[in-house]
């Protein structure tokens, strides 16, 4: 292509407490084009798209845009210059109608009535950015009503309002149904015929197959590779996100058997805030079962209520063969540990740490009863609790002393997981268990997960990156509104099979492979 | 500095690093103001004081520490202070009723606990309640006027001036038996608070009360507990305050010691978010509060602005506070 491309970024470096996010990354984009920025969780790509949608200020770096170089200082430069950037969690006022949130910030007012709003000239934009992308929706109605999908295009209708040159969809398809994902494909081909150049982050590979015509792989925070449109395939994606061959990175070596003893068994089993029907399943010994669905699928409520934060309202847990809960017995997190039962939560920062408070603090804290006598913390029994454990995880950390909060996100992880491992669980259910985690301590985590599976522990993972769940489980059972829409078999794994039954389809329309 | 700062932030946190500074500039200043206040007389009231605050702090900052926070500190002192004397005049003789005030304090952390927890109740509502109900209580309880030591039977007499003089005569060494009785209280809740299980169970709740329930901490038996140690405090407070003052206004007695008590534990390092603190911390806050009156008693300050005074040396510990914490 002649001339300069639309948009060329160089060596962009960012760093955050604890973590280097990017190391000189260069991108660039070219009119009219799709690419896809793709990478593990923790690669950068997030922080990366921030820095163009003037979100961060990049250390070190240039940003051209037409070959001119460019300061991104705020959003509203940003989106001045055309870059328009679509969040992951969607940034819109719920109370307010959609031609409002279009104006946001920019309202019309009549001529020469400071103040006043000009409704009329706003709805009639907003019906004709609607159109574009081909939502037939009045101006009016309120955003709260809107499903997730339909909220997405508000969102990019907001961004073409602003004359967008560049739209950064940051994993636009996360919460949208398959109509809606399709609907979203649509209009992306539109906007790149009309010229306009998409930045499309996903780690749904085959998302990426479908829409990408380049694709960029970014790892650990720096570039890993550039894939041309007919170089685009899952395994060379896979190759160069993980950076090392796939066998080493998720280890199998645990055998399972299908006569192993049932470690958690789930009967009929309601819950606070659950669905109407209720939901059963077992662990054996030495599994490693995947939980997959969409977001709100309702996977993050169901450990909550069998590790006992949210309230069973009917069914049984046994641990065992043993009653954890039911027949008018709770389940509380103190008895769901006493009795093998631990949950990893998906939210470390939120729920799984005391992040102002030092590694060993962390790492003592579900252990003190051991480490106590007559209600004293004993500290030498806590710093070899507490050395043992960041030896066997390797958590990368200064000393035990140092606040949790201040280590990179994969170590933060690998406190969550260590604090769980003094004793020996039998039953350990990981909740979106490497998300914002780079690379290594990934391959830690699953090497982990493996070997406590070969020791007969059962492992529950809930995960919405696809990659690990079809690479480590022994099975996966796929979850839809709340209900267990069915279980795929390792033999049967496929990413179109966990997404066909996670958008509500059916076992019985999927057809066996042949 | 820097260097002082941040060897002494490695041994105890920066943040007592900057009430002690408060308090020797506060002290310093008040040694300067007046020859009077330099008499070993002078040293002992500000003992007393300190000992009564101190008292106090140390409860809501174990409190604070947890997350929860007490409103009702002063209305507890006074009703507590008012019970010592109907329950003499009842009969019941003056050890045992200095026993029941105290455990009446218990009495009332343990509902406050009880409303925070199960209920699920804001802590500022019903310890703000709780400020109505036991200074309304303790109105109610003494119809004509200020219950005094004055009126309890005089069989019992003797066994209360025992109570004053164990507790606010002279010592041994020579300092008020009250500071004495308040380091082995702050002896006994630095081991609870720096190293017991509690302790670690308490710092948890009042930073990240999801992460300790995650972890399977017992929420509820920690807040309670919390709740139960910051009443008891008030409960001695109040007994305290009648054997001191030997009489008890049940409109005014205590009243906005409660405040006095937070603001001394949060200048003291507790963080009104929870999960920070410490018991020196908490001591050397008590003691800003009886160094101001005195300050203003010998700097010749008109009364009037004893809490302008407090307001500003609270603004000043916060805004230093803020400082040093941004340099971290």
């Amino acid at each position: 292509m002649a001339g300069p491309p639309l948009l060329e970024v160089r060596g962009i470096c960012k760093q955050f407490p604890g973590v280097r996010a990017l190391d000189q990354v260069s991108l660039r984009l070219d009119a009219g084009e799709v690419l896809a920025v793709v990478g593990e969780n923790g690669a950068g790509k997030s922080t990366l798209m921030k820095i163009l949608g003037g979100i961060y200020t990049p250390d070190a770096g240039e940003i051209f845009l037409d070959g001119r170089p460019v300061q991104l200082p705020s959003v509203v430069a940003a989106q001045r210059l055309g870059i328009s950037l679509i969040h992951q969690e969607l940034n819109l006022a719920e109370n307010l109608s959609i031609a409002a949130n279009i104006f946001l910030g920019r309202e019309k007012w009549l001529p020469g009535l400071w103040g006043v709003l000009d409704s009329r000239t706003m709805n009639g934009e907003t019906e004709r950015l609607l159109a574009r992308v081909g939502l037939n929706l009045s101006p009016n109605t309120a955003v709260g009503n809107l499903k997730p999908g339909q909220k997405q295009l508000v969102e990019i209708a907001r961004a073409l309002s602003l004359d967008a040159r560049i739209l950064i969809m940051d994993e636009p398809t996360s919460s949208l149904s398959q109509s809606e994902t399709d609907r979203l494909y649509e209009v992306v081909f539109d906007l790149k015929r009309a010229g306009v150049a998409v930045v499309y982050i996903s780690h749904r590979l085959f998302e990426v197959e479908r829409v990408a015509d380049r694709a960029v792989v970014l790892r650990d925070g720096k570039n890993a590779g550039e894939l041309a449109r007919h170089e685009i395939n899952h395994a060379s994606l896979v190759r160069l996100m993980v950076g090392r061959d796939l066998k080493q990175f998720y280890p199998r070596t645990h055998g399972t058997r299908a006569d192993a003893s049932i470690r958690l068994e789930v009967r009929d089993v309601r819950y606070q805030g659950g669905p109407d029907e209720p939901i059963s399943f077992q662990l054996r010994a030495g599994e490693i079962v995947g939980m997959a669905g969409l977001v709100g699928a309702g996977r993050t409520e169901l450990a909550e209520a069998l590790f006992g934060i949210r309230r069973l309202t009917a069914g049984q847990v046994l641990i065992d063969g043993d009653l954890l809960a039911g027949n008018g017995k709770a389940v509380s997190p103190k008895r769901a540990m006493a009795a093998g039962l631990v949950l990893i939560p998906e939210d470390r920062r939120l729920h799984g740490l005391v992040l102002q408070e030092s590694v060993a603090f962390n790492l003592s804290l579900p252990n003190l009863s051991e480490l106590a006598l007559g209600g004293l913390v004993q500290r030498s029994k806590e710093r070899h609790l507490a050395k043992g454990l960041v030896d066997r995880l390797r958590i990368r950390t200064p000393s035990l002393w140092q606040k949790v909060g201040l280590l990179s996100g994969g170590n933060q992880q690998k406190v969550v997981v260590g604090k769980w491992l003094a004793q020996t669980p039998r039953v350990l259910i990981f909740d979106e268990p490497t998300r914002g985690v780079d690379v290594g301590a990934k391959a830690e985590i699953y090497a982990l997960m493996d070997q406590l599976a070969g020791q007969g522990s059962a492992v529950l993972m809930i995960s919405s990156d696809l990659e690990e769940v079809l690479a480590m489980s022994d099975r996966v059972l796929v979850l839809h509104q709340g209900r267990l829409a069915g279980e795929l078999p390792r033999a049967r794994l496929t990413e179109e099979a966990v997404m066909h039954l996670a958008t509500g389809g059916t076992t019985r329309e999927w057809p066996e492979p042949s | 500095m820097n260097n002082i700062v941040s060897g002494f932030s490695r041994v105890a946190g920066y943040r007592t690093f900057g009430v002690i500074v408060m308090v020797a500039v506060l002290y310093a200043v008040l040694l300067a103001s007046d020859p009077k206040a330099r008499s070993w007389d002078n040293q002992m009231t500000i003992a007393n004081r300190l000992g009564f605050y101190g008292v106090l702090t140390l409860g809501v900052g174990v409190l604070i520490i947890s997350g929860g926070i007490d409103l009702s500190i002063g209305s507890v002192v006074a009703l507590g202070a008012v019970s010592f004397v109907m329950l003499a005049r009842q009969g019941f003789h003056p050890y045992l009723a200095a026993l029941l005030v105290v455990l009446m304090g218990s009495g009332i952390g343990i509902a406050n606990g009880v409303l925070v927890t199960k209920l699920r109740l804001q802590p500022f509502l019903v310890t703000l309640c709780g400020l109505f109900v036991f200074r309304g209580l303790a109105r109610w309880l003494s119809p004509q006027g200020s219950p005094g030591l004055g009126q309890v039977p005089s069989e019992f007499k003797p066994a209360v001036e025992n109570l004053r003089y164990w507790l606010f005569g002279g010592s041994p060494l020579g300092v008020p038996q009250v500071l004495i009785l308040l380091l082995v209280l702050a002896a006994i809740l630095a081991v609870l608070v720096h190293w017991s299980v509690f302790g670690r169970h308490i710092f948890a709740i009042g930073y990240n009360e999801q992460a300790a329930r995650y972890a399977g901490v017992a929420i509820d038996r920690c807040k309670i507990l919390a709740y139960v140690i910051c009443s008891t405090c008030a409960g001695l407070g109040g007994l305290l305050y009648i054997l001191d003052n030997q009489t008890a206004t049940p409109t005014s007695a205590g009243a906005l010691l409660e405040l006095y008590a937070i603001t001394g534990a949060v200048i003291g390092g507790c963080s009104l978010r929870g999960g920070e603190g410490s018991v020196l911390g908490m001591l050397l806050g008590a003691a800003l509060l009886p160094l101001i009156k005195q300050i203003i008693i010998f700097g010749g300050i008109s009364n009037d602005l004893e809490y302008v005074l407090i307001g500003l040396v609270l603004l000043a510990g916060t805004i230093v506070d803020q400082l040093l914490v941004k340099r971290n």
